[in-house]
């Protein structure tokens, strides 16, 4: 029987309810109000009575109201038809929402509806399925029974991850065109029971999907095509990376960036708490913009949810989750994917209100005492695994996070440096000289490999450090009293940061360096950076270097393959040859 | 339910919150308080069985514990149309310049919910200040969110105003918070003056006014607005001073006992300022929004809490500091949406000029401490003060494509062409020639 229950309380997005028969913790139940249904997640029980964090505006509820429980925990629809869709945090499709709203009248379209949910993938499209298993086969959860195509994928359709021991397959539905609930097997399990299959599933988001045979170590670079990242502070292929950076310094810009050119199969991008209008840049570019790697459209291989600062903050935290588990669910294909969580501190937020008003004993700066162990278990759930036929998937987590202050010594970004293998720290200063991306070269660290041998990496980054701490020397004694020697690499340095580090993300070249043009790059940087100049003074050195450094901006922005793109080349390493010492 | 429940006995009173046992009674509902204070309305902010906790929008002062109390049924609505224009109000739609009471007419709830993403569309609309620092360096579009950062004493209610002056919007809607009662009547004056008035609504709370009114400003004022933008009208909403607001916050949260964040304010500072900024929006098929907002950055500190969470919602900032807008640190996100379609030089010229302006603000901290200067260093000092000059003073009133004329003379008085870091291709075209 369906337990139900009375409201005792209501306190901003909680309320208090008490409920006969059983219900379990993170269970999702309805508050009834007139013809609207509010849907809200048992965060506690305690005293018989628990507490729900409502996904809506509490307005007009009161004590004594219904509320109904579903006996299920807060859980994504899993199948064909993900791709391409932008869904708020609870995974309702947001442009259907719009539809569904404006049938009511046309001011009411713009905004969003409180109490209106919608299935997050469609039961009217039809996909057309190619069996695979035959009957009388021995199956586990996640193993393949036939497959569908969605967009450039066989998207696999599995043995739900829900079930339990080994199934035999009683029939399979023959080819043809089927909805995402249409049955399209039989299973029968150890005890002789039938069960159905559907193309469609459901899956908890708070819970890993962990069909998989085992996890293996990150060790592919994951090529972003940002120069910064993919030379010095490099990502892998199923590991996890962070972003933290005081506001402006371009953050959602960087993750726009990859988003768009990172050389993965599905990016999954959660905008959690950020602006609206950024959202609906992407949504509005990345239908008509190509993925290079397939030709089709970039959107084909995205998922955006979307869950912006303005809508409800309980849903905001179950964005993230409903990302990731959207991410394990293609994985599970063996394909690689890419989670671009946007901010996480918007969602440690969600989480400190919420602990708030359940009057826990706040940690340091008001947040819960377990805002640690979820920041690592979130991020735990990236990973490159086997799956059960052998194939290899990943999911990869790359969060930003939003330090108050800009100050990196705040308890997500520390929570979150601890767990995670690269640190892209982007800096106020950098960005404040437009120098973008405004990844700090000094203070950040990668434990991955890059896509330049590390040694020379190293010498590079050495340059780096030795010139800024001549420029710092410099700020003291003068330019005067700095030897040529030393200004000299101070402006190899300022060079290096100029032509390689920096890289205009509007620039339709500059903006994505492939992997062998960033060795390209990187080898005739590194001719620059190891000559020795024949100059006697300083501003001959400096005029050098700048005239040096505007021809490798015009290469920079010279299509590969063009006749300047060598042309560019020949006069970058003839100015190199003239300035050396013989 | 329907004939309005009165009840006269009120348990306990603390700050601007009174508690009372009542029934029937909805969250977020509004009440009336009648008491010997006078009458104020109330709204439910807590329900815990049979106690309803009330927040008397003009403070408890005076409210004794058998005032009358009577349920509304409703949430807070605020007179909306036309009949605004021209018109000052307090936060809770009351009228305050002495005109007639608009509550009988059409109104509007505050606080409506979130626009849907999907229905947005992307900005496209250059907003046109004539002031260089705008329109060339952080151009301001419509349905942009725009914050002042300014420490106080700084003139942003004259930047306010003069924006809102030169700006093409068919309505204003002012949302003053915590405002000088002097400040108010500047604004209505300067207003007047350029027969601005006549498409301009106020909802002003002065600092003498009760805190709760000053919560309500902001939420009156973009209600409001909201209701002229889905009609379809271009407006321009001017939000100042929105540190008073978070101070309002910060000041009822801690009287509510809720545990503060940092520095006092609650935890959900971050979400209630972006509640209220992500009503900036360009309605596809309607009106838009957009919100100029004042914050004061106590001590100048742009990591006090106020300015440091509104930065993180808002697209973009300026800093005003002595008067004049800051290159470093002011930032338009939305300008790359319209920069791109002006002229073809403007980004390239607004990325090197503003490179260079940098590299002199480091040269002249070496020439204050008295180091030799080099042939490079006289070149950026020499810039650097006819940039000043000629681009950041605020008495420069010219549009952009003269401001980016202006910006080429500046180079070419101060640098050869390969030092300035433009494409060749761009400095041929448009490098001065000289003679």
């Amino acid at each position: 029987m369906q337990t139900t229950g009375k409201i005792t309380g209501v306190n901003g997005n909680m309320v208090t309810v008490a409920f006969d028969g059983a219900v379990a913790q993170n269970e999702v139940g309805y508050a009834i109000l007139g013809d609207v249904r509010v849907m809200a997640e048992i965060v506690r029980v305690r005293n018989g009575l628990c507490d729900m964090q409502v996904f809506d505006s509490t307005n007009g509820l009161e004590i004594g109201g219904t509320v109904e429980f579903t006996g299920d925990l807060l859980s994504v629809e899993l199948g064909p038809g993900l791709l391409g869709m932008v869904y708020d945090g609870l995974q309702n499709p947001l442009s259907e929402l719009a539809e569904e709203a404006s049938k009511k009248s046309f001011e009411d379209g713009f905004f969003l509806q409180r109490g209106m949910y919608l299935n997050g993938l469609s039961r009217t499209a039809k996909w057309k399925w190619t069996p695979s298993a035959k009957p009388g086969a021995e199956l586990t959860a996640g193993e393949e029974i036939g497959w569908v195509p969605e967009g450039i994928f066989r998207h696999k359709i599995m043995v739900p991850f829900s079930l339990r021991g080994r199934y035999a397959v009683k029939s399979v539905a023959p080819e043809g065109e089927y909805g995402v609930d249409g049955e399209i097997a039989v299973l029968t399990d150890s005890a002789g029971r039938d069960v159905p299959v559907k193309m469609l599933q459901r899956w908890p988001v708070k819970v890993p999907l962990k069909c998989y045979v085992e996890r293996l170590a990150p060790e592919e670079t994951l090529v972003t095509s940002i120069r910064t990242i993919d030379t010095f502070f490099p990502v892998a292929v199923g590991g996890t990376y962070c972003i933290p950076g005081p506001f402006g310094a371009g953050k959602t810009v960087l993750q726009q960036t990859t988003a768009r050119y990172a050389k993965v199969d599905v990016v999954i991008s959660a905008a959690c708490g950020e602006r609206a209008g950024e959202v609906v840049e992407t949504l509005k570019e990345f239908p008509e913009l190509t993925d290079p790697r397939t030709g089709k459209s970039l959107m084909e291989r995205t998922i955006i949810i979307c869950n912006t600062s303005s809508m409800p903050v309980a849903s905001r935290e179950a964005s993230v989750y409903t990302a990731v588990t959207l991410a394990e669910y293609y994985r599970q294909m063996g394909l690689n994917v890419l989670v671009l969580a946007d901010s996480t501190s918007r969602w440690a937020q969600a989480m400190r209100e919420l602990s708030g008003r359940l009057e826990e004993i706040p940690g340091e700066e008001a947040f819960p005492a377990y805002l640690e162990s979820r920041i690592a278990a979130f991020y735990e759930r990236a990973g490159r695994v086997t799956l059960k036929d052998g194939s290899v998937g990943s999911v990869t987590i790359g969060g930003t996070v939003s330090p108050a202050g800009g100050n990196f010594d705040e308890p997500v970004t520390q929570a979150t440096l601890k767990v995670v293998s690269a640190f892209h720290g982007l800096s106020r200063a950098r960005s404040d000289a437009r120098r973008y991306p405004a990844i700090d070269p000094l203070e950040s660290w990668s434990k991955y490999r890059p896509v330049i041998e590390s040694a020379r990496v190293e010498k590079a980054r050495g340059i780096l450090r030795k010139g800024s701490e001549v420029g710092q020397m410099m700020k003291v004694v003068g330019e005067e009293g700095t030897s040529l020697e030393d200004f000299t690499v101070y402006l190899k340095a300022e060079f290096l940061d100029a032509v390689y580090l920096q890289q205009n993300a509007f620039s339709a070249v500059d903006a994505s360096t492939p992997e062998d043009r960033q060795r390209a790059m990187f080898e005739e940087t590194e001719k620059a950076l190891s000559m020795e100049c024949r100059f006697e003074d300083k501003d001959e050195t400096r005029k050098f270097f700048l005239n040096l450094q505007q021809a490798f901006i015009d290469w920079n922005n010279t299509p590969a393959g063009s006749p300047e793109y060598e042309a560019a080349v020949k006069d970058i390493e003839t100015r190199i040859k003239e300035a050396s010492r013989v | 339910m329907f004939d309005n429940k009165v009840y006269r006995k009120i348990d306990s009173l603390s700050g601007s919150v009174a508690t009372l046992r009542a029934e029937g009674v909805k969250y977020g509902e509004i009440a009336e308080i009648e008491s010997r204070a006078g009458t104020s309305l109330a709204q439910v902010i807590k329900l815990d069985r049979e106690n309803v906790t009330l927040q008397i929008f003009a403070g408890a002062r005076g409210v004794d514990t058998s005032a009358r109390v009577r349920f509304l049924g409703s949430a807070l609505r605020i007179p909306c149309g036309d009949a605004l224009l021209g018109r000052a109000f307090t936060g809770t739609g009351r009228p305050r310049d002495g005109g007639p009471d608009l509550s009988s007419g059409p109104t509007v709830e505050t606080g409506r919910p979130s626009v849907n993403p999907a229905r947005r569309v992307v900005p496209k609309k250059m907003v046109r200040t004539n002031i260089p620092m705008i329109d060339l360096f952080n151009s301001l579009v419509e349905s942009q969110k725009l914050p002042i950062f300014a420490k106080a004493g700084e003139p942003y209610n004259e930047l306010l105003s003069r924006i809102a002056l030169q700006a093409e919007v068919d309505v204003i809607v002012l949302g003053g918070m915590g405002l000088k009662y002097d400040d108010y009547l500047k604004f209505r004056d300067t207003l007047d003056e350029s027969g601005a008035l006549a498409r301009t609504v106020m909802f002003v709370h002065t600092a003498a006014d009760p805190v709760v009114e000053c919560m309500l400003v902001p939420d009156a004022s973009l209600a409001v607005a909201e209701e002229f933008a889905l009609r379809g009208k271009r407006v321009l909403v001017l939000l100042t001073d929105m540190t008073s607001f978070a101070d309002a916050l910060k000041e009822i949260s801690i009287t509510m006992e809720q545990i503060p964040s940092n520095r006092g304010y609650p935890g959900n500072l971050y979400s209630e300022l972006a509640s209220r900024y992500e009503k900036a929006v360009d309605f596809n098929g309607a009106g838009s929004i957009t919100i100029l907002a004042v914050t004061t950055m106590p001590g100048d500190d742009v990591t006090h809490p106020v300015p440091d969470n509104t930065g993180y919602i808002t697209e973009g900032q300026f800093y005003l500091r002595n008067g004049r807008i800051e290159p470093f640190g002011s930032l338009s996100r939305l300008k790359q949406q319209v920069n791109k379609d002006t002229r073809e030089d403007h980004r390239t010229l607004m990325d090197a000029m503003i490179k260079l302006y940098s590299s002199y603000k480091e040269t002249a901290e070496k020439q204050s401490m008295g180091f030799r200067m080099s042939e490079w260093d006289r070149k950026l000092i020499k810039y650097g003060e006819a940039f000043e000059k000629g681009m950041m003073d605020l008495a420069v009133n010219i549009p952009l494509e003269q401001a980016l004329d202006r910006g080429w003379e500046i180079l070419a008085g101060c640098f050869e062409r390969s030092e300035t870091g433009i494409p060749s291709k761009l400095s041929d075209k448009y490098w001065p020639r000289k003679g």
